[in-house]
């Protein structure tokens, strides 16, 4: 314990502290509100709809003439707003313990997993010493992720399984029917795709042998990244035929998360024809945004983990020749910030892409869910991994 | 190598005390309106509740959930198996390959027997 304590020190804290507020209240929580209006403007976009556009500056609460719209911008602002100033009911009829704690269950595991994406490379804070700030900690580069694991990917769907407790138990306290069906069926649905998801990146880990995503985000920059590997190595023989089983644990990771994350075309738990809302339909005000917020978190979180798997995460495409790359302990400070940019542009591409899918296919039938994702995906899994396998032993250099 | 785990207690805190906050703000600015026999009934659909709050529901569920618990723990043998395999298979050859195949296909005739028992079935 002696020597755990004495490892640590203030300097350690401070930056994970700095980088967990910096990630969670100024990336992932606007990320998740601006993509609950992302949702409403492209889905009106799709149906020929306007969509939530006039929510702006209330000047005329200050006695001005007229509001600035700003195309609805400030929707979400509203929306969290009503939340927090709605009734706090609590029907008589549930267990109130458990239904209290049913939605920070969903929230918390969601912002745990947060912890493992890097959302950049490194910062350079050398450029402080000039402006006369003092302190050793200037001199070391911050690595940008709040805690660098070398069991990243496992952590992420360790914590991310917990999230299934706040929504059986939603299901369970509501005591009602409509909740109870719907907790039942998404608890079934989340552990059944758990499996294909889990295996689908084994060809992924197969292929860089390691589990830090850092590191792998890393080898992503240098090596052109795992779906696009066109520079450091180059495109050897070998790569091109590799790409294949990496092409179809992208589509069954895909297509995974989009069932974990309870996301339509996989929305049965809460499919409004048949169920209401599912689980969280005996619930109101802020009780219900959390649900809420967690999904759409749990729905962020996953694309990041997409990204940095599959697409290179921080990297700038082609950014190793164009000497965009990341080198260890001399990244400048500009192309440290380009990266984090270059992470989030990518984790918003997902997510429109997430939100253009929502509004384009219809719903399973449960039945189907269930086939494809013990009959099809399962194998479909299965069968890639042992073909990376065969591959990567038999296949020529 | 523990100290990196640090960082997690703290986002976990962290993410535990906002959800702590926003619940605890929505008491207190929330309004407060009276409570009705109606308003604490159960939803379903603006009827009056039927029968019991929580029916008996299929049996295929706990097959379900059994049958992750098992192969959930095939992948995650799997793991370990797949982050050293570029390396052991430079050194020491393919044999690596078909001590998994096997531990698979051993796997796999318990999944053939499922899906022939029609535990995966779900039309019926």
């Amino acid at each position: 314990m002696g020597s755990f304590l004495d490892s640590i020190n203030l300097a350690f804290i401070i930056a994970a502290a700095v980088k967990i507020v910096f990630f969670s209240f100024m990336v992932i929580l606007p990320m998740v509100a601006y993509s609950v209006y992302a949702e409403r403007r492209v889905s009106a976009i799709i149906q020929d709809r306007v969509g939530p556009n006039r929510t702006g500056i209330p000047l005329t609460l200050f006695g001005g003439k007229k509001d600035i719209a700003l195309a609805g911008l400030i929707q979400p602002l509203a929306d969290g707003l009503k939340f927090f100033l709605k009734e706090d009911f609590t029907p008589a009829h549930v267990k109130k313990f458990y239904y209290w704690l049913a939605p920070a269950l969903v929230m918390v595991p969601a912002m745990m997993t947060a912890a493992v994406v890097p959302f950049g490379s490194e910062l350079d804070l050398g450029w402080l010493a000039k402006l006369g700030v003092e302190g050793a900690w200037l001199h070391k580069p911050i690595k940008l992720v709040i805690a660098d694991l070398n069991v990243g990917p496992l952590y992420i769907f360790a914590i991310a399984s917990l999230g299934v407790y706040g929504i059986v138990l939603a299901g369970w306290s509501s005591n009602s029917k409509y909740p109870f069906l719907g907790g039942v069926r998404s608890t079934s649905q989340m552990i059944s795709y758990e499996i294909a998801l889990g295996l689908s990146i084994i060809p992924v880990l197969m292929i860089f042998g390691d589990l830090n995503l850092s590191k792998i985000a890393q080898y992503q920059d240098k090596n052109g990244w795992l779906l696009l590997p066109l520079w450091g190595e180059g495109l050897t023989f070998k790569r091109l035929v590799l790409w294949i089983p990496i092409f179809i644990s992208f589509i069954i990771f895909v297509v995974a998360m989009f069932a974990e994350t309870n996301r339509a075309p996989f929305d049965l738990p809460e499919c409004e024809t048949e169920l209401v809302a599912g689980y969280h339909t005996e619930y109101s005000s802020m009780k219900f945004a959390l649900f809420f917020m967690g999904e759409y978190a749990a729905m962020i979180i996953g694309s990041g983990l997409a990204v940095t798997l599959f697409l290179g995460g921080w990297s700038i495409p082609f950014g190793a020749p164009l000497g965009l790359g990341y080198v260890e302990g001399a990244t400048p400070i500009w192309l440290g910030l380009l990266h984090i940019g270059c992470f989030l542009a990518k984790v918003v591409c997902f997510i429109i892409f997430f939100i253009w899918v929502r509004w384009t296919l219809p719903r399973f039938r449960y039945d189907q869910l269930m086939k494809l994702g013990w009959l099809v995906m399962f194998e479909l899994a299965l069968a890639n991994v042992i073909l990376t396998a065969a591959l990567i032993v038999w296949l020529p250099n | 190598m523990l100290e990196n785990y640090l960082p997690v207690l703290m986002q976990m805190l962290m993410a535990a005390g906002f959800a702590g906050v926003t619940l605890l703000a929505s008491v207190l600015a929330g309004k407060s309106a009276k409570r009705n026999k109606m308003k604490d009934s159960a939803y379903e659909c603006g009827m009056l509740p039927l029968g019991e709050a929580q029916p008996r529901f299929s049996v295929k569920f706990y097959i379900v959930a059994m049958l992750f618990v098992l192969f959930d723990i095939e992948v995650v043998f799997m793991y370990p198996w797949a982050v050293i395999f570029k390396d052991y298979v430079a050194v020491f050859g393919a044999a690596i390959f078909w001590w998994m195949l096997s531990f698979v296909g051993i796997l796999l005739v318990a999944f053939l027997y499922a899906w022939r028992k029609k535990a995966l079935d779900w039309s019926s």
